[in-house]
């Protein structure tokens, strides 16, 4: 899909937000749950700050040097039997991807969650050679069988959706006939994905984070797609963001333990696996052929800037669980598949003002984002840095300023209310789920819900929205 | 091992190095000395048997049960868990640490007495072999490594040893020698950079597995077995 979702304009979109209390309600569950476990996890190690300031001069030592340790890298990737592609553009990126299910005959694909290949719409153009791409993560999965919904968070992709409407859409696009228990909801999931990998010839994957001096791409995973998807395909592809690298395995476990705490608070999840090259001589099981797709596509436009420290990030989603703006208008708001803080930041530069002025208006600076990011990225001061900018090129700030400001103030001006609204909506509305609409809600529901009785957006199709869409511009 | 290609690396690695603000690295770079070093404290100066109640405390997070038993007594424990997981079919790597810590009869004859299928990975059938291991009820390995901070395995695969096994079967049993905890990931990642710094080529696949498979993509309630294994065991072992 790219890395743009959606073609409103952002006051639409985050009307939209509003509008969902479902959502709402997800999203400050979701976000509650992830930040206490990583407040958790970070007061179990105790010194916190220090594996936080260990982080960052990790981070920055690697940036500031990534020449070195990419050119270390493959040079390592290619001594193990692996090929590597650099990719300036999405593009290049996805043609020789393309090419290399060609040559293979590939039809079916698995990939396991990345976010750089959904911001290169690889998808897409696999699906343009015929080929099926079957998402593996059980959320992501669950979004692509509803016709691609999009995703509204970077771990918790299907945050948007609760189990009865995962169990609608299941029966009505795959003939599931069980209840909407998500034991039974996630078994008929492995049994249908099972059958994928099997079949499939060819896995896609991304990578948290590179090794230069090893030449492996480490994969950290809960459910074992990843695992899946680089153990029964004969080929293996592997799409990193150029900045996804460290020095050697100390500092990708430092890292790692970085991550797992700052996004679920796990020590680690229940599956880091370590891949160097395509399977070793007399090994039976791995890939026989291993690519690695090394991808720039506007990120060396950042090198070098007052900008670089965003290149940090280590997509954690820290700094979205704890974003009270993020709370209250939920992720498809952002219009990109990074949102929150670090996308409010990311999304400009990477994607542009002229798409993406208004997102560095999204924060009310408070820095809780800052606070909570593992390797300490200065996210709050970033998004000012932009808003100077935005200010210089224009002239002035985007009319609507402050709009989520107001937003946030809607909800902090009666906490209560709030707190109700969004801790109960999960339970309270569904009675209430009138079709694809939000009807009127009882008690403090009711003023949320009254004002915005809007189609529910988990249900807009956006991608046959899109295309319909295109289609009317295109006969006018 | 034939050497891959690389495409585009110099015009690539010299915008990078451009965008940078300087022309591209020629020379060593060495790491900095690091100004933190938070890992190091993590149960330092913990005994081994320190160690193991750490871990059998992970192993209850993470919905793992935790066994300890003796060699002596090993084959029984192994033999009560496989059947508690109901038997079947079992698959198991190609490893002589199965012969070393006395089990070759329970595989050979143990389990296949109480009607309990046993595959023993063998390179020589290639790709049967994970026909075999999804089919299979039960996975067993060894551990090559242990964290107790995170109750993780740490499994490096290849030839004998196949990743399917710990990812296939619907339930995972993987045997513990005592020596072999550490206190977290800290320890197996310097042991490997020193390996590699001396020339030695990490193993193609390493996996942590810490406990069975699981998802909150549901509402964000924890689902256990979703790909990989739905129960997971480990047995903790005295070394000889
Ligand atoms: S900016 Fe920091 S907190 Fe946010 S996703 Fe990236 S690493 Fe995590």
């Amino acid at each position: 899909m790219g890395m743009k979702i959606g073609t409103a304009a952002f006051k639409e979109r985050v009307d939209q937000g509003l509008s969902d209390s479902f959502m709402r309600g997800a999203v400050s569950a979701a976000q509650g749950r992830l930040r206490d476990g990583r407040l958790n996890a970070a007061e179990e190690l105790g010194n916190w700050e220090d594996w936080r300031s260990h982080g960052e001069e990790i981070r920055k030592h690697t940036l500031e040097h990534l020449d070195y340790y990419l050119e270390m890298l493959v040079d390592n990737v290619s001594k193990r039997g692996g090929h590597v592609f650099f990719a300036q553009t999405a593009e290049e990126a996805n043609e020789y991807i393309t090419n290399v299910v060609k040559k293979k005959g590939a039809k079916k694909i698995v990939k396991s969650k990345s976010m750089v290949t959904e911001e290169i719409s690889m998808n897409e153009a696999l699906e343009k050679i015929g080929c099926d791409v079957v998402e593996s993560d059980l959320g992501e999965w669950i979004l692509q069988v509803d016709d691609h919904d999009p995703p509204s968070h970077i771990v918790a992709p299907a945050l948007h959706k609760n189990k009865e409407q995962i169990r609608d859409v299941f029966r009505d696009k795959l003939g599931y006939k069980n209840s909407e228990k998500p034991e039974e909801l996630a078994l008929f999931a492995r049994e249908q994905l099972r059958e994928e990998f099997l079949a499939a010839e060819v896995g896609i994957t991304g990578c948290n984070f590179a090794i230069a001096d090893s030449g492996t791409v480490t994969l950290v995973t809960n459910e074992g797609n990843a695992r899946m998807a680089t153990t029964l395909p004969k080929t293996q592809i592997t799409v990193m963001g150029m900045e996804r690298i460290v020095p050697s395995w100390e500092e990708m476990e430092v890292l790692v333990s970085l991550l797992t705490r700052a996004a679920v608070g796990q020590k680690l999840t229940s599956y880091i696996t370590a891949l160097t090259g395509p399977k070793g001589e007399g090994d039976v099981d791995g890939p026989e052929e291993f690519h690695l797709v090394v991808v720039d596509n506007g990120r060396s436009k950042i090198l070098g800037t007052e900008f670089q420290e965003a290149l940090h990030c280590i997509r954690c989603a820290a700094c979205i669980n704890v974003c009270p703006v993020y709370r209250h208008v939920g992720g498809h708001s952002y219009g990109s598949i990074y949102p929150g803080p670090i996308g409010a930041v990311l999304s400009p530069l990477l994607g542009g003002y002229d798409d993406y002025k208004e997102l560095p208006y999204a924060s009310t600076l408070c820095a809780a984002c800052t606070e909570a990011c593992p390797v300490k990225i200065p996210l709050h001061e970033l998004l000012i840095k932009h808003r100077q900018k935005i200010v210089e090129k224009e002239g002035k700030a985007p009319v609507f300023e402050s709009l989520s400001m107001k937003a946030f103030r809607m909800g902090t001006a009666s906490p209560t209310m709030y707190n109700i609204g969004s801790k109960l909506a999960p339970k309270m509305m569904k009675p209430f789920v009138k079709e694809d609409k939000i009807a009127n809600g009882p008690g403090p529901l009711k003023n949320w819900t009254s004002i915005r009785d809007f189609p529910a957006p988990s249900n807009e199709r956006f991608r046959d929205w899109f295309k319909n869409r295109e289609k009317e511009e295109s006969k006018s | 091992m034939i050497k891959g290609t690389v495409t585009n690396k110099d015009s690539f690695l010299n915008h990078v190095a451009k965008s940078l603000g300087r022309p591209r690295t020629s020379t060593r770079i060495e790491k900095p000395v690091w100004k933190y070093s938070p890992q190091q404290e993590v149960f330092k100066g913990y005994s081994q048997d320190e160690l193991v109640k750490v871990l059998k405390l992970q192993g209850e997070r993470i919905h793992t049960d935790v066994i300890e038993t003796l060699v002596k007594d090993l084959p029984r424990a192994l033999e009560n868990v496989v059947m508690g997981y109901g038997g079947d079919s079992v698959v198991t790597w190609a490893d002589p640490r199965f012969e070393e810590f006395g089990l070759t009869m329970l595989l050979n004859e143990g389990l296949p007495s109480k009607q309990v299928d046993v595959h023993v990975w063998d390179t020589e059938l290639g790709d049967k072999n994970t026909e075999i291991a999804e089919r299979a009820n039960v996975g067993i390995t060894f551990s090559d490594t242990t964290l107790a901070e995170s109750g993780t395995v740490v499994l490096f695969n290849g030839k004998g040893k196949g990743r399917a096994v710990s990812l296939l079967p619907a339930t995972y049993i993987a045997i513990i020698p005592k020596s072999t905890i550490v206190p977290r990931m800290t320890q197996v990642a310097e042991k490997v950079h020193r390996d590699n710094q001396n020339g030695e080529q990490v193993a193609s696949c390493v996996n942590f597995i810490s406990g069975p498979s699981n998802s909150a993509d549901i509402e964000m309630n924890l689902i256990v077995g979703v790909h990989g294994p739905i129960k997971a065991t480990y047995i903790i072992v005295n070394d000889k």
